[in-house]
């Protein structure tokens, strides 16, 4: 993936860059209210903003959709707007005490209270897997649940 | 029982007609100052001149209700204005900006002081047209570059971390000028600063480290529920702030500040249209109070600093600008568009309304305003056409 710098605007939201592999500069802006906007940098002024799309909520989802947006990203945005739930991923480095376990045998729902929604092996995602799936190494876990259960899934994740 | 629909007497008649036909002038207003792409805050001030004292259509009956309107209004805009950024942009803001910070409030603060001193007024009410002179407008500023789509320039956040900057400052500076302006003595003056400068600490300190504990006890709330929660906290704590004299308005500065997290923005949301109409309230009464006459007399050095609070603009601009590594344009286009001044500077004049030189700092600042916010977002758009000349020419 290409990279993309993130920008706080102050009172506003958060701004997105990265440069496209032709060169343009792109600029995507998410305001607080769930508006985006979409800008390409002018050529004569490196500073300055030339063409912009106003974007609502359902504009971005019908933008994102043409553009072939990943089901795991609307997932991962779907989470974000619920109250006090948040979503994080966690690498399984070889060698670690999960890999070769099963998602039951850990009983990380019952001592974490996190939900593992999918794993992504080798660019392949297992979504909602059972608790008999085992976990590899260099698997990708999703979960969701409390910040507080995220941090204690990853500390028995990363053991 | 009391028939409440019985007891609308003929005076309450009155009363209920002058506000309503000040309500739809004020949206005619509103809809006017969107149509021109700048802030209403001036037509409310020119509206609030005509039907003042000495103005076009003088209103009596219902002075009273818009006076306690506006008083609401003024703690509605604080905390609004306190709200406006979380935690961790006051701390950003704070880590990125204060070098531009410092050269922004000298070059915007001292004009104002310099006038105020020469013009023989109080020190502490020099102070205040320092003030007036120093704060853009942060409502003006989002809404400018929002209209004019530059929120995504070089030099947006830089110009965002000023008012980030402003913002805190006011944090420090109101209730110091709130505590001289009472001034009854320096040992109770010293107190008063000292009382106001630890509760701003304590505030501070509360929202910026334990903000979200803060805000979690209001997050469960209904709409309705916080609505009313922040309406009376808000309220209450300006009240609060009043009995130890310090301004209320200041008490609700320090609310808005301290509320953080999910809950600033929800906080935001519900409590918008309410400020909206109690805030339009207090710009109309504050020009009410200004007499026309008055007016005349402070033009000479309202232009004056007008011009003087357009270069410190245009200076402070420049600087941020230039800490974000933004080229000639948009260092023009950050200083043009932090030339507004608005709310911040009528609440600090409306600070000082009962010195003795209160009615004449009410007419300067109202100038002063006038003057800025209808220049500043005419200058922002204009500099759009010099930064491109500027480019082809380079």
């Amino acid at each position: 993936m290409t990279e993309v710098t993130e920008t706080q605007l102050a009172g506003i939201g958060v701004r997105h860059e990265f440069t496209t592999a032709s060169g343009e500069r792109v600029s995507v802006l998410s305001h607080r209210t769930g508006r985006r906007e979409l800008a390409v940098f002018s050529k004569d002024d490196p500073d300055a903003c030339s063409t912009v799309l106003h974007l609502s909520p359902d504009d971005t989802r019908t933008l994102s959709e043409l553009l072939g947006a990943s089901p795991v990203g609307e997932a991962v945005s779907a989470v974000q707007r619920l109250e006090g739930v948040a979503i994080d991923w966690i690498r399984l480095r070889p060698g670690s005490a999960p890999v070769g376990t099963t998602i039951g045998a850990g009983r990380l729902r019952t001592r974490t209270g996190t939900s593992v929604v999918a794993l992504v092996r080798a660019g392949e995602t297992v979504p909602a897997p059972g608790p008999e799936v085992a976990m590899a190494a260099e698997d990708l876990v999703v979960a969701i649940g409390t910040p507080d259960g995220l941090r204690q899934l990853r500390v028995l994740l990363e053991a | 029982m009391i028939p409440l629909v019985a007891a609308a007497s003929g005076e309450t008649a009155v009363v209920f007609i002058e506000i309503g036909a000040i309500a739809l002038v004020l949206s005619v207003l509103a809809r006017l100052a969107g149509r021109l792409g700048i802030t209403a805050i001036p037509l409310y001030l020119l509206a609030g001149l005509a039907v003042g004292e000495g103005g076009l259509v003088p209103l009596d009956v219902s002075a009273d209700f818009i006076q306690l309107a506006g008083e609401i209004g003024v703690l509605l805009l604080l905390l609004t204005l306190g709200l406006e950024y979380s935690g961790d942009e006051l701390r950003h803001g704070l880590r990125t900006g204060a070098g531009p910070g410092v050269i922004d409030a000298v070059a915007n603060f001292t004009p104002g002081l310099v006038v105020g001193l020469v013009l023989g007024w109080a020190p502490a009410v020099a102070l205040l047209l320092g003030g007036v002179c120093w704060v853009s407008s942060s409502g003006v500023v989002s809404k400018v570059l929002t209209d004019l789509d530059r929120l995504g320039n070089r030099e947006t956040p830089a110009v965002l971390n000023l008012l980030v900057i402003e913002d805190l400052a006011m944090a420090v500076y109101l209730p110091v000028v709130g505590a001289l302006i009472v001034g009854r003595g320096a040992a109770d003056t010293t107190v008063t600063v000292a009382i106001a400068l630890a509760a701003v600490s304590v505030i501070l300190a509360v929202a910026l480290r334990w903000g979200d504990h803060l805000s979690g006890l209001l997050a469960p709330a209904s709409d309705e529920a916080l609505l009313l929660a922040v309406f009376g906290l808000t309220l209450l704590v300006g009240g609060l702030a009043q009995e130890v004299q310090v301004s209320a308005a200041i008490g609700a500065f320090l609310v808005g500040l301290a509320l953080s997290g999910s809950v600033q923005a929800r906080a935001a949301a519900v409590v918008g249209p309410l400020r909206d109409l109690f805030a339009a309230t207090f710009f109309l009464f504050f020009s009410f109070s200004v007499d026309p006459s008055d007016l005349v007399g402070v033009l000479v050095p309202a232009g004056l600093l007008a011009v003087l609070g357009i270069l410190g603009k245009l200076l402070s601009g420049w600087v941020a600008a230039r800490s974000a590594a933004a080229g000639t344009p948009g260092r023009l286009r950050a200083g043009t568009v932090l030339i507004a001044r608005g709310e911040f500077s009528v609440v600090i004049a409306a600070l000082g309304a009962a010195t003795a030189d209160g009615a004449e700092l009410g007419a300067l600042a109202a100038a002063y305003v006038l003057i800025t916010a209808i220049a500043g977002p005419l200058a922002a758009k204009l500099s759009d056409r010099m930064a491109s000349r500027l480019v082809r020419t380079d």
